[in-house]
């Protein structure tokens, strides 16, 4: 692009205009809006429980088959600016509520696919981004103003396990949805601080195992950690275990300086050789001495080493990963030493059973750490009949965890099946005829948008979507029933109170404001540069 | 303008993506493609394959083996990577049914493309599957027997259901004689399932049935030079240092010397250090010392001098099935004699089998593990029967654990696509036509079976079932002679893991591909020009 200035001379404002693409002003939204809708619509087909999965295959050939939105657009390698901003939306929500990840794109493609009507009106995009804005608004107070609460404790925790179960509805597990949103929950309530509404997710580990199938996943009192003992002869069950946590290796010191030792005479070289002698008596006599009965180590073992612990008839474990060591200081309340001159009594964790356990017809072996002094902390082992099972196992998991802890924070919920949204789409229409102006019509058309996931799970369900969706706001209209939603598994009813179906309030409400905030961002878009061909 | 209209290229250069009938299309004919491929290999006539490796065309396998089969095939289709995957795991946590496995996924496959096509929604026959699957496993727990209660009938059990898995691979000739083999040395272990305590050893030379089971252990290895080749009572000591040439372990630490007499002087107290370590070991009160690392020269020496007989360089698992063994522990220091367990065997001699000098140890503590010694005439079968060894010997450390049997030879097959198709007549629904999919899909493996043995497989299938019909439920197909009977009498029977883990693994594995509509592929990573 040419300028010329006071004087004259002619500037270049954008360097090399045959090698850049450009596109400006309606055309550069449109575009960007297409771009969006492709995402959204890519991901329609995914949302509820009939809905279908995607195969992604990486670079090296590896497959992730999955039902997760989050996962599904992190995993697709897009190109496209404005699609990318969609994967983060998505990731944004995952990190925020960890479900509702594929509804929240959707939403935000319809959002903008109304959008595209309005511009051909002549709308100014910032009139929309203002009608959506107050829509939004609308919407969230009309959530609050229709959701429910559920009431649990420790002992009666059904109501979770429903809300798990919704969670879970959708993805492969749902053939054992009654026992894994059991699992689930029940993971969540031992790491759970009811009193402070708070649930330490770090506590919880998800260990994946192949072999067996996913109803065969199980919740173990404890932690698992796929190592063996360092020496085949070590005992491969130690009760009362006293723990000490090293993260310095059985091996003599390497100083982080750069030396050199020079040995030139028979006399170094003997002094030496009596040196390292000792290092590792001392070592493993210093570990004695704390009266330790196990040690983990995250470093490795020289062989000798390793000998001495086992005359010492001290069993340890070499090569423990950081996070694995965390979570064990953690559980038995030990506390990690760096150095073997500070291990002392006091810094010792405690657990009830340490056991190496065999599995299958290939020698893999697993250390189970159980009746931790801390019990405070779980693993779910998913079993799966292959890999990529067990996989999506684990994110299904992950998102049903993520629901549990949603409702311990914070107990308010909406029900699901597409009610909340067409009963806040009733809503917003309704408000969208009190206001004056333009912006009337770009409210309308977020309650329209609003329809966009209730009409994608009818037609997933292989219901006639429309006229579904629109004989249930006649309902909801006429009963003034919020909780009204689609059939989807043709249960006979559309009443989701009593199917059980229902989502988090703050889920719901982020779903909101995330995908409306990204519509308004990506209208407000108006020029697209973009090197073309190779770079 | 008009530009702005195009489907927009989200994706990244080189990444493509297929979307609901074509995404399910390339699903389905990967995947049956490969199912077909491995299907011919089913049975106890199936054919073998010849696995030629990319790098080296000289260095070929020859295979019935399911999973050996799938690992080296290589593949771009994702679905048929999930099949190759349950294989796998299969192999991993039964050990055989590799095959099965994957041909029953394939079919399953097969009949849901037949109802995709008369547009019934994947979900809905994920429905009927599921419901058709957990009548199946009903069934097949109902039929199962247990023999956990009479140690005599289990063991006559045990060979039975070697008997049957040997009989589809290469050993099928001698398959009384390695079923023997394979109970053996599985009672070895006692209800352990660390199949690593059973050594099988190929030697080239000789015929397949001369095979045996060696009492006590064989190490692949060589006495020292000079030492008896006989050791009556042997104490051993087990060990795992270096023997070779011992550095301090210290980082930094170097020999800088500024004249030839010095560096004499310190390579003479290297040697003294080492004979010192030897000295050390002698003073364990032992005559037989083994390492994993070599041995050099002058420790060797030493050792002989003093009556020690020494092993070098036996491999890492070697060297932990020994110490099962003789019940010593493996030793990496040597200042406590007292502390040491050491080893024992009442006779450690040189045996030859073939051309070839092996170490055997025999009269142990500790008879838990064993050795099959394999002979035959090539690399190749020796290969395979290692391989077809391995797959009976786990599935029979499986059913030590859980003794329950059923009946083979498409029998079991048959049993649960009747009850399949009697729960489809009072379901009602789209659902039904799911059912009796299934159901099909279970028939076709002993239709393959046959088929591959030669025979008129539809005839042979529709008689199959129509003796089941009248009530004989323990028919199956006698593939040797081509007609239907009793398998009972024949006494072809299988372990109940297998074909529970056949049934899971192949049905979980249909739900997922079936549940796909959209595949993405990224673009293959750019290799680097160096």
């Amino acid at each position: 692009m040419l300028r010329y200035d006071s004087s004259g001379k002619p500037f270049i404002i954008i360097r090399d205009q045959d090698q850049k693409e450009r596109l400006t002003g309606s055309e550069a939204r449109k575009a960007n809006i297409l771009a969006a809708m492709t995402v959204a619509n890519l991901m329609k087909t995914s949302i509820g429980p009939l809905g279908m999965d995607k195969i992604l295959v990486d670079q090296d050939g590896e497959v992730t088959a999955t039902n997760d939105g989050a996962t599904i657009l992190k995993n697709m390698q897009v190109e496209n600016p404005i699609a990318k901003l969609l994967v983060e939306l998505s990731q944004g929500q995952d990190d925020e509520i960890g479900d509702g990840t594929t509804s929240v794109v959707v939403l935000a493609g319809a959002l903008l696919e109304e959008s595209l009507s309005l511009l051909e009106k002549g709308i100014h995009p910032s009139k929309i981004s203002e009608g959506y804005e107050k829509a939004c608004d609308i919407a969230v107070k009309h959530l609050i103003s229709i959701c429910d609460k559920i009431e649990f404790d420790k002992e009666n925790c059904g109501s979770l396990i429903k809300a798990a179960k919704t969670s879970l509805g959708s993805k492969i597990v749902n053939q054992y949805t009654d026992k894994i949103a059991k699992i689930s929950v029940e993971a969540v309530l031992a790491v759970a601080d009811l009193e402070r509404k708070d649930v330490r997710f770090d506590l919880i580990k998800l260990e994946g195992k192949t072999g067996g199938t996913l109803g065969e996943t199980e919740l173990i009192d404890g932690i698992i950690i796929p190592k063996n003992f360092s020496h085949p002869q070590m005992p491969k069950q130690i009760k009362n275990a006293k723990i000490a946590i090293l993260t310095c290796p059985f091996e003599p010191p390497k100083p982080k300086t750069g030396h050199k030792l020079d040995i030139d005479s028979v006399k170094k070289y003997k002094e030496l050789l009596e040196i390292e002698q000792n290092y590792f008596k001392e070592m493993t006599d210093l570990v004695k001495k704390s009266g330790a009965t196990l040690v983990l180590c995250q470093w490795g073992f020289d062989d000798e080493a390793n000998h001495l612990l086992l005359q010492k008839e001290l069993p340890s474990v070499r090569w423990v990963s950081g996070t694995d060591i965390e979570l064990i200081a953690i559980a038995t309340g030990a506390r990690i030493v760096p150095r073997f001159s500070e291990l002392t009594e006091k810094k010792l964790g405690k657990a009830g059973m340490v056991t190496e356990k065999s599995i299958g017809t290939t020698d893999e072996k697993m250390i189970v750490i159980e009746k931790c002094s801390n019990t405070k902390t779980v693993t779910i082992l998913v079993k799966g009949g292959n890999k990529m099972v067990v996989e999506e196992g684990k994110r299904s998991i992950h998102d049903a965890l993520c629901v549990t802890r949603n409702l311990i924070k914070d107990n308010r919920i909406v029900y699901g099946g597409g009610a909340a949204e067409i009963s806040c789409s009733v809503a917003v229409n309704k408000a969208s005829k009190e206001i004056k102006g333009i912006e009337q019509y770009s409210i309308r058309a977020f309650s329209e948008a609003l329809l966009s996931v209730p009409i994608a799970l009818a037609s997933n369900s292989g219901l006639n979507s429309l006229e579904a969706v629109s004989e249930i706001q006649l309902k909801q209209m006429k009963d003034k029933k919020p909780f009204l939603g689609i059939d989807c598994l043709s249960k006979g009813t559309d009443n989701m109170k009593e199917q059980n179906v229902f989502d988090t309030l703050r889920g719901k409400i982020q779903q909101f404001l995330l995908a409306t905030q990204m519509a308004k961002m990506i209208l407000k878009i108006d020029d697209i540069i973009r090197p073309t061909g190779q770079y | 303008m008009s530009e702005a209209y195009q489907p927009a290229r989200i994706l990244n250069q080189g990444s493509t993506q297929e979307k609901a009938e074509g995404a399910r299309l390339s699903n389905f004919v990967g995947a049956i493609a490969l199912s077909d491929l491995i299907s011919t290999t089913l049975g106890p006539k199936g054919m073998d394959k010849i696995l030629q490796s990319p790098s080296n065309l000289l260095d070929s396998t020859i295979t019935n083996d399911g999973a050996t089969i799938l690992s080296s095939i290589q593949i771009s289709n994702p679905a048929a990577k999930i099949l190759i995957e349950i294989s796998k795991v299969q192999d991993d946590e039964i050990g055989d049914g590799t095959t099965s496995v994957v041909v029953l996924a394939g079919e399953l496959l097969k009949e849901s493309e037949k109802l995709i096509h008369k547009r019934i929604h994947p979900q809905t026959i994920i429905k009927g599957f599921r419901l058709a699957k957990d009548i199946a496993l009903k069934k097949l727990k109902e039929i199962a027997q247990d023999h956990s209660e009479n140690e005599e009938d289990l063991k006559k059990y045990l060979k039975k259901i070697a008997m049957t898995i040997f009989s589809t691979k290469i050993l099928t000739p001698y398959k009384s004689i390695f079923a023997d083999l394979a109970v053996d040395s599985i009672l070895r272990l006692k209800g352990s399932t660390n199949l690593e305590s059973i050594q099988i050893l190929k030697k080239t030379g000789g015929l397949l049935k001369e095979s045996y089971i060696e009492e006590g252990f064989v190490l692949d290895k060589k006495l020292g030079v000079g030492q008896p080749k006989r050791i009556e009572n042997a104490k051993i000591l087990v060990a795992n240092t270096s023997m070779d040439y011992d550095k301090i372990k210290i980082f930094g630490s170097r020999v800088v010397v500024n004249s030839s007499s010095k560096l004499a002087e310190i390579e003479e107290e290297e040697k003294k250090k080492m004979i010192r370590k030897c000295q050390k070991i002698v003073d364990h009160g032992i005559n037989v010392f083994i390492n994993r690392q070599l041995i050099y020269n002058l420790p060797e020496q030493f050792f002989t001098d003093h009556g020690v007989v020494s092993i070098e360089h036996a491999d890492f698992a070697g060297i932990e099935r020994l110490s099962l063994v003789t019940g010593g522990e493996i030793v990496s220091t040597f200042d406590h004699p007292e502390l040491v367990t050491l080893g024992t065997a009442k006779l450690i001699e040189e045996i030859m089998i073939g051309e070839d000098k092996l170490i055997r140890f025999s009269g142990c503590k500790e008879p838990s593990a064993c050795t099959i010694i394999l002979r035959g005439s090539s690399k190749q079968i020796l290969d395979e029967a290692e391989r077809s060894l391995h797959d009976g010997l786990a599935v029979l450390s499986q059913m030590v654990k859980n003794p329950k049997t059923v009946l083979g030879a498409g029998c079991t097959e048959i049993i649960m696509a009747q009850a399949i198709e009697e729960a489809a007549k009072e379901t009602s629904g789209k659902i039904q036509i799911a059912m009796e999919a299934f159901a099909r899909a279970l028939t076709r493996i002993p239709t393959i079976i046959a088929n591959n043995a030669g025979y008129d497989a539809e005839q042979l299938v529709s008689e199959l079932k129509t003796s089941h019909y009248k009530g004989n439920n323990t028919f199956g197909l006698d593939v040797t002679n081509g007609k239907v009977c009793d398998v009972q009498e024949l006494g072809i029977i299988e372990s109940f893991l297998v074909k529970k883990g056949m049934l899971l693994k192949a049905s979980e594995a249909t739900e997922m591909i079936l549940r796909v509509d959209h595949i993405m592929y990224s673009a293959p990573r750019q290799r680097g020009m160096n």
